[in-house]
């Protein structure tokens, strides 16, 4: 790894002017996807500003009635939060089915939320990616595409995104606060992350010099009526070929409310809004979710190792729908 | 400069800090880019907390910060003073066992021994974590406040950790013989 120097934010402030005067800097949280990009040379900061010693509010009621969670809050202190258990439990569960206890432990959700992709290519320096070299090709759309993506992607990418918890955070509506040099503004966490287009090496809409201060989780009674589910290669320790998180409310046999997202196979969290047009105010039964799923699938673009990942995220997400339901349906 | 203010604003040499590992103060000079893991072997001889993949893949090299269980190979030192640090040397002493050493002797939990340090701080902290209600993934309901000390939820807790000899049963049930009758119900 080369070597960086290394500063110590007391606060907010403190970590905004110190990314605005050292060149070269990245904020450091609990360093379990930045660490071992560094180590790999594929991260070359000068300089580290630890972030993870900000005062933080942690996990709060906001006065809207949502919650509020710190960007410092480590991911096991969430997914163990009572509000988000009771109120929100797919985000429990998101973060749950995402790495491992220590992992959990050590990660931010801030992080969580800047992590990047798993793609092999990415991780190989001697392979050809636009992402990590801007115009030098992708070797993943030719190659070994297993974990890759199926929506969203274009000629130049197709990694995903690996997070667990964004997913959740998608289906949730959930809000990106964000402290930068001109103060501060909010993003909505489904506009927060850029499909690749043909700037692949742009994953987000935070400026290098802006730092996520916290997310935002609206007021979402029928949330506490939600799951994540999780298909994977083997049972625990492992990123998602495809996930799903989803919220359903239904009044007198019909969808009243609906939320569907789906992980492991797009460059974003995939918010599945094609689904939730199909799916809201209809009769809630297996045939209408199969038909919600196709449509969010149709747009699908399937390679020579992940084609099954179109089948896979249709019949998880008439599944994860249908245990929703219950004797609803 | 005190010392606190040289880890507060280090440049790329080398910096002083000082790390709280298994009950005593160990002052170090260190860059920033050596990992937990490195300053607990290289620099301080504490060579029972174990190098396996070096990439955050395989828990051999868990020790648990504050208690709670942490991976020193992505764990920058610099990022973990004022740390209290625990290690496998800091858990029991020769001819005075922690109860889970000695029911990992006693359960064949290990063959090559390589991964069993990051096993048994892993399985300390996974311990500390069921005690406060963390439900886990395979909980079938996470806003639930009973937990089932079950194989399945052991299986799913301590997943961060690989064995290679494959030495999953005996692991299992040496985190049973140390804790079960504290957490079944």
């Amino acid at each position: 790894m080369r070597n960086f120097s290394y500063s110590r934010a007391a606060t907010s402030q403190e970590a905004l002017t110190l990314i605005g005067t050292i060149p070269n800097a990245k904020f450091l949280g609990g360093g379990t996807n930045l660490v071992d990009l560094m180590r790999e040379n594929i991260e070359q900061p000068d300089a580290l500003i630890d972030v993870t010693r900000l005062p933080s509010a942690g996990i709060a009621e906001s006065a809207t009635g949502g919650v509020s969670i710190a960007a410092g809050v480590k991911n096991t202190a969430v997914a163990n939060h009572h509000l988000i258990r009771q109120r929100y439990p797919v985000l429990s569960q998101a973060i749950l089915f995402g790495a491992s206890g220590q992992i959990r432990n050590m990660a931010t959700v801030g992080g969580n939320i800047m992590q990047r992709t798993r793609c092999y290519y990415f991780y190989d320096q001697s392979a050809k990616c636009n992402k990590r070299n801007p115009g030098s090709g992708c070797d993943a759309i030719d190659g070994f595409n297993r974990i890759h993506a199926i929506l969203g992607g274009s000629e130049q990418c197709i990694a995903t995104h690996p997070s667990d918890m964004c997913v959740a955070l998608a289906a949730l509506d959930a809000m990106v606060r964000i402290n930068g040099p001109g103060g501060e503004r909010a993003i909505p966490l489904n506009e927060f992350h850029c499909l690749p287009g043909d700037t692949p090496h742009v994953e987000s809409l935070l400026k290098p010099n802006e730092l996520i201060a916290s997310i935002e989780l609206p007021s979402l009674p029928f949330a506490r009526q939600s799951l994540y589910r999780k298909v994977r290669d083997r049972a625990s320790y492992a990123f998602a070929l495809v996930s799903i998180a989803a919220a359903l409310e239904i009044e007198n046999g019909r969808i009243r409310n609906v939320r569907v997202a789906l992980g492991g196979v797009a460059p974003k969290p995939w918010r599945a809004y094609e689904a939730e047009n199909v799916l809201s105010g209809a009769q809630a039964d297996l045939e209408l979710f199969r038909r919600a799923a196709d449509a969010e699938l149709s747009h699908a673009r399937g390679f020579r190792h992940n084609n099954f990942k179109i089948e896979l995220a249709k019949r998880t997400m008439a599944s994860v729908l249908s245990e929703l339901a219950g004797d609803n349906q | 400069m005190t010392v606190e203010d040289e880890a507060i604003f280090s440049q790329s040499g080398k910096t002083r800090i000082t790390l709280h590992v298994n009950n005593t103060a160990r002052t170090l000079d260190v860059e920033p880019r050596v990992s937990l893991l490195d300053a607990l072997r290289e620099y301080l001889g504490l060579t029972g907390t174990k190098k396996g993949c070096n990439q955050g893949a395989c828990g051999a090299c868990t020790v648990l910060c504050n208690g709670e269980r942490t991976l020193s190979c992505l764990a920058l030192a610099v990022q973990y003073e004022g740390s209290e640090i625990t290690t496998i040397e800091g858990l029991g002493s020769e001819g005075r066992l922690h109860p889970l050493q000695a029911a990992f002797v006693e359960q064949d939990g290990f063959q090559c021994g390589y991964c069993t340090p990051g096993q048994i701080c892993s399985a300390i902290g996974m311990i500390e974590e069921f005690r406060t209600g963390l439900p886990s993934a395979i909980t079938p309901d996470v806003a639930t406040e009973v937990l089932e000390f079950s194989d399945e939820e052991i299986n799913e807790r301590m997943s961060g950790n690989l064995c290679r000899c494959g030495a999953y049963i005996g692991i299992r049930a040496a985190i049973r013989q140390a804790f079960g009758s504290e957490l079944s119900r």
